[in-house]
């Protein structure tokens, strides 16, 4: 298990060299969205409308933050369970999405996506929301502010803590994880 | 009779709804340490560490623990002596927005199930359960319920022929087929008897009782730790990305049923495994 400090945008270069079990600190711009945005930006681009932000190279973090209080960019805001995502996650990858961060394991259908056009899944710690808000220096919504906390956000982070899950070789550290800590 | 304000009972509410949202049970923070120093896995040491860290952050910076402040849940026990000035329903939802607004909390209630919106822009409604009981006394207990955790609970009318067995592999099956989606280390709370309805309640109100607090039957309390045992075998670890800790406890509450019916129903509650209690 290697350690990583990667800033956005990430090439495939950047993808396919992670391994599942690798520790990745993010720096740079991640967008946020959860079902309803990513419901919309599926349905953007069949219309062929240009999209609140670019998809190449991307990584989008799924979260639906706690507002901002007094002084700070952004409330808590750790990952939401990210299978939510997997039915419109494929389109995203296919139009040049990198990255994606959330909790939980994804389907097939995003593993082959993942596999084909060279992407990675993040996985953060869920319920660790204060402290992943430490490593968000900046956030602005972007699109959708009628969503309220599922608006699409431009996060500016740094040293985001993050655990490679899934990678873009099919590896999938929750079959191997629980294989490997298995007591029959 | 005891006369209780409705607005002394708003106040506690916003009070009760911020503070478990930025403190965590200190139970459940030792019972986390602990499992964080017997956990094999590197990885899953280091969520574990994360998690332990993040609950300082949060109550150093009165941040919510996790950005999912849930749906607001309510226990208000009313003493039968007790008289309210106003309507105690309301009373308590103007509370749980006043909490949710002041305490820079997220709203998460859409007001049409199908429909998905609008947003009710306060976290109102909350779920409130009430309970007469003797006395002069108030009750209120607020436990906000996260919908990733929320989302791998089940209900299941097992048959009777099922048995014990049945009944064990249910609730194992429940944790382990969630994986990492409910946010593990979790608490496993479970409702047994009783009817469809009765079971779920129960198995929400398990998720109160407080670590290492067994089920008062032995036969019980045999079962909630030979199933914690099996559960923590079972490899899915912290955050589901594989370990030895994937529930803090398993707590079963009981109810007499229907000779033909066994009914079951498991609660999942993420390790921000928030409650607060007061009494008025």
């Amino acid at each position: 298990m290697a350690e990583y400090k990667l800033t956005t945008p990430l090439s495939e270069d950047d993808v396919r060299k992670l391994r599942v079990g690798d520790a990745v600190f993010l720096s740079g711009v991640v967008y946020t969205a959860r079902d309803s945005a990513h419901k919309r930006l599926v349905e953007m681009l069949k219309r062929g409308e240009e999209l609140p932000f670019d998809l190449e190279g991307s990584v989008i973090y799924y979260v639906g933050p706690a507002p901002a209080p007094p002084g700070k960019p952004i409330g808590s805001a750790g990952p939401t369970t990210s299978y939510r995502m997997d039915a419109y996650s494929p389109t995203l990858i296919a139009n040049g999405q990198r990255g994606m961060i959330g909790k939980g394991a994804r389907g097939d259908e995003v593993v082959e996506a993942m596999k084909k056009y060279g992407a990675v899944y993040f996985a953060a710690t869920g319920g660790a929301a204060a402290l992943i808000a430490k490593s968000i220096k900046e956030a602005e919504v972007i699109a959708f502010p009628e969503l309220m906390s599922e608006a699409v956000r431009k996060l500016v982070v740094e040293d985001f803590p993050v655990i490679v899950a899934q990678d873009s070789y099919g590896g999938n550290m929750f079959k191997e994880g629980i294989e490997k800590y298995k007591i029959d | 009779m005891r006369k209780i304000s409705t607005e002394q009972v708003t106040e506690a509410v916003a009070k009760l709804c911020m503070d478990a949202n930025y403190y965590i049970p200190e139970d459940v923070r030792r019972r986390i340490e602990e499992m964080r120093d017997a956990e094999e896995s590197p990885v899953g040491k280091e969520i574990l560490r994360q998690i332990l860290e993040n609950q300082e952050i949060a109550a150093e910076e009165k941040m919510p623990l996790c950005q999912d402040t849930g749906f607001t849940v309510v226990y208000a026990e009313i003493g039968q002596e007790v008289h309210f000035d106003g309507d105690i329903k309301e009373a308590i939802s103007k509370g749980v927005a006043k909490g949710y607004t002041d305490g820079y909390l997220r709203k998460s209630i859409l007001i049409d199930p199908l429909k998905r919106s609008p947003n009710s822009g306060d976290n109102t409604p909350p779920v409130i359960w009430f309970d007469l009981v003797p006395g002069d006394k108030v009750k209120i207990t607020i436990a906000p319920k996260g919908g990733g955790s929320e989302n791998m609970s089940r209900t299941k009318m097992l048959r009777p022929s099922d048995g014990v067995e049945g009944f064990k592999n249910f609730v194992v099956q429940s944790v382990v087929e969630a994986g990492g989606n409910p946010c593990p280390p979790v608490i496993v709370g479970v409702g047994v008897g009783g009817t469809f309805d009765k079971c779920a309640f129960l198995a929400k109100k398990a998720l109160l009782r407080n670590i290492g607090e067994r089920n008062k039957d032995p036969f019980y309390a045999e079962i909630e730790e030979e199933l914690l045992e099996r559960i923590n075998k079972s490899g899915v670890g912290p955050m589901g990305l594989g370990g030895r800790t994937t529930a803090l406890e398993v707590f079963i509450e009981q109810y007499p049923l229907h000779i033909a019916t066994f009914p079951a129903a498991v609660n999942l509650n993420c390790h921000a495994a928030r409650h607060k209690e007061i009494v008025i």
